[in-house]
């Protein structure tokens, strides 16, 4: 098997703030290591959209990234409430955020629409009560 | 490849070889070699947080003598609207100018005037740019322009293209001195740009060679202070008026440029640390409503530049003092607001991405390099005390890597080493 990069971050389900610095350090690794422009960026949106799904409906959870120099895998895993139909889930404007979170500016419903958006490839697997775990690819050109 | 030209350098003699400006750098371009720092110009951007930090001033910016301007030339001032806050008692921006012209300068020509026009500009690229551009990223602060273009490579295309203020002013103030003395030559005029920062010079410096620059000289704003002190009279009525207003001279501090906009739907930051974290952000796409984001480098804006001299928070307030009695806005576009902006109102475009930061052109032999990073940095104590000269252990493990250093300049872990060997030592005695 070919070596994979890997790096893990713990996503802080207390605190709101620090989501989305998983996918602020990640991005100096990549371009240090030369990845385009425009796939570092999809993927700190992505990973973004992703770090605060999990802190708004997961209490936080694990980030990993595995790097290869033809394939990022981004996973991220929570033990959360689950997704009861990812197809609902899937289309834009489609939220369950309560609304102090949507007084916050979030919650509108784009998070997993965008993350599908900006991935080559996403995978979400998810067993109501016991958590979700999604799989993003991105292929540099 | 194009050789960026710095304006922050290292007096020698003065270097202890501390730890305080490697730590400070926000681009961790700085390292201690031998005894001295030695800041890696691929990385560095300027900003000045070094001067601003070092316990030694052994930092020091590089601007022109104001005892070196050619006295025989038709000098024209070009005061930035910081200057105005420096002063205490000065509640009337013409005894000011009035200061420069006692002080020797020909004419004066208010940076703050031609940000009264850039700002009618901004307004109308904004208004006709499409929704889904935006947020547009000022482009005032020459730090906040380099640090884009090397490290957020995709929000490049979102700065305003517009030319800043002071290169305009430049030219306004030649064409006006040419028009109204028809005896002088263009090269008889020399513009004189009072700066609060170190990073104008490097700015006129890079200059691309296509590109006509209209800065001749930039002084520094805290060598001139001492000297118009003398210079600046309340007894004697100014001959000079002053012609930019309340927008004009907001740009001095964080929020003026900005606020001028009459949009709501702007952020305002400074500081260093705080624009990286704002740009980290807009990266991520963090704020869909923005229209416009204003960054400054220096905390507070440019009244906090490293060559002012008032503490920052006070020039904000004396600025305050002085706009009571200014109009809001001197300085209108005349022509239909749809024309499209004049190519002299259009500033050089950030030049082709290239990461200062990449391990290896070749992405196999970086991620290769990456994985010795890993290993390496896993063996480092992790304590960020900077003895090997690197601000971090990470770094440390980067330099390793890139054969700028060794395993042997950690010095906890020598210690470490040195320790168990005497352990090992005593066990065989």
């Amino acid at each position: 098997m070919e070596d994979v990069l890997h790096y893990h971050f713990d996503v802080d389900g207390d605190n709101f703030a620090s989501a989305g610095e998983a996918s602020v350090q990640v991005k100096r690794l990549f371009r240090q290591m030369g990845f385009p422009p425009d796939l570092i960026r999809r993927i700190s949106i992505a990973m973004y959209e992703g770090e605060i799904n999990m802190v708004i409906h997961a209490h936080g959870g694990d980030a990993d990234v595995y790097v290869q120099p033809d394939l990022i895998r981004v996973v991220l895993k929570d033990s959360g409430p689950g997704i009861k139909d990812i197809s609902l889930a899937m289309q834009e404007g489609y939220s369950t955020a309560p609304d102090n979170i949507r007084s916050l500016g979030f919650g509108a419903g784009m998070g997993l629409p965008n993350m599908k958006r900006y991935s080559d490839d996403m995978q979400i697997e998810s067993t109501v009560g016991v958590g979700t775990t999604i799989t993003m690819d991105f292929i540099p050109a | 490849m194009i050789v960026y030209k710095h304006s922050v350098s290292l007096d020698a003699n003065k270097c202890k070889g501390c730890t305080t400006c490697l730590r400070r750098c926000p681009t961790q371009a700085i390292r201690v070699r031998d005894g001295k720092a030695c800041i890696n110009p691929a990385l560095c951007i300027d900003c000045g947080e070094c001067i601003r930090k070092c316990p030694y001033q052994a930092k020091k910016a590089s601007f022109d003598d104001l005892d070196s301007l050619d006295r025989s030339k038709y000098l024209i001032a070009l005061p930035a609207p910081s200057l105005f806050g420096q002063f205490a008692n000065l509640d009337d921006a013409d005894y000011l100018l009035q200061g420069l012209l006692n002080f020797g300068f020909n004419e004066v020509f208010e940076v703050a005037k031609a940000a009264e026009i850039v700002t009618d500009y901004t307004r109308r690229y904004i208004r006709a740019s499409e929704q889904n551009k935006r947020p547009f990223i000022s482009n005032a602060c020459p730090v906040v322009v380099r640090l884009i273009s090397l490290r957020f490579p995709s929000l490049r295309s979102k700065l305003v293209p517009l030319t800043p203020p002071v290169e305009v002013a430049g030219r306004m103030a030649k064409e006006r001195a040419l028009k109204e003395h028809p005896e002088l030559k263009e090269e008889d005029i020399k513009t004189v740009f009072i700066s609060p920062c170190p990073a104008k010079v490097s700015w006129v410096k890079n200059t691309p060679a296509e590109k006509k620059c209209y800065i001749d000289y930039v002084v520094s704003m805290s060598d001139v202070y001492f000297r118009l002190l003398s210079k600046m009279k309340q007894d004697q009525v100014p001959e000079v008026e002053s012609e930019s207003g309340v927008v004009g001279i907001s740009w001095a501090s964080s929020g003026g440029e900005a606020s001028a906009l009459m949009n709501d739907h702007y952020l305002a930051a400074d500081g260093i640390e705080n624009i990286i974290r704002v740009l980290d952000e807009i990266e991520t796409g963090h704020f869909p409503d923005l229209e416009f984001v204003e960054l400054n480098a220096c905390p507070g804006g440019c009244v906090g530049g490293v060559m002012a001299v008032e503490n920052p928070y006070i020039a904000r307030v004396r600025l305050q003092s002085i706009r009571r009695y200014m109009p809001v806005m001197m300085n209108y576009l005349p022509d239909d607001p749809d024309t499209p902006i004049p190519e002299v109102m259009l500033g050089t475009k950030p030049g082709e991405y290239s990461s200062a930061e990449l391990l290896h052109a070749d992405r196999a032999k970086s991620f290769r390099m990456m994985f010795e990073i890993e290993r390496i940095a896993k063996m480092l104590p992790g304590m960020d005390c900077g003895s090997c000269g690197a601000p971090t252990c990470r770094a440390h493990a980067e330099d390793i890597v890139k054969g700028e250093s060794t395993l042997d300049d950690c010095v906890i872990r020598m210690r470490e080493l040195l320790q168990k060997q005497k352990e090992q030592d005593e066990e065989h005695v």
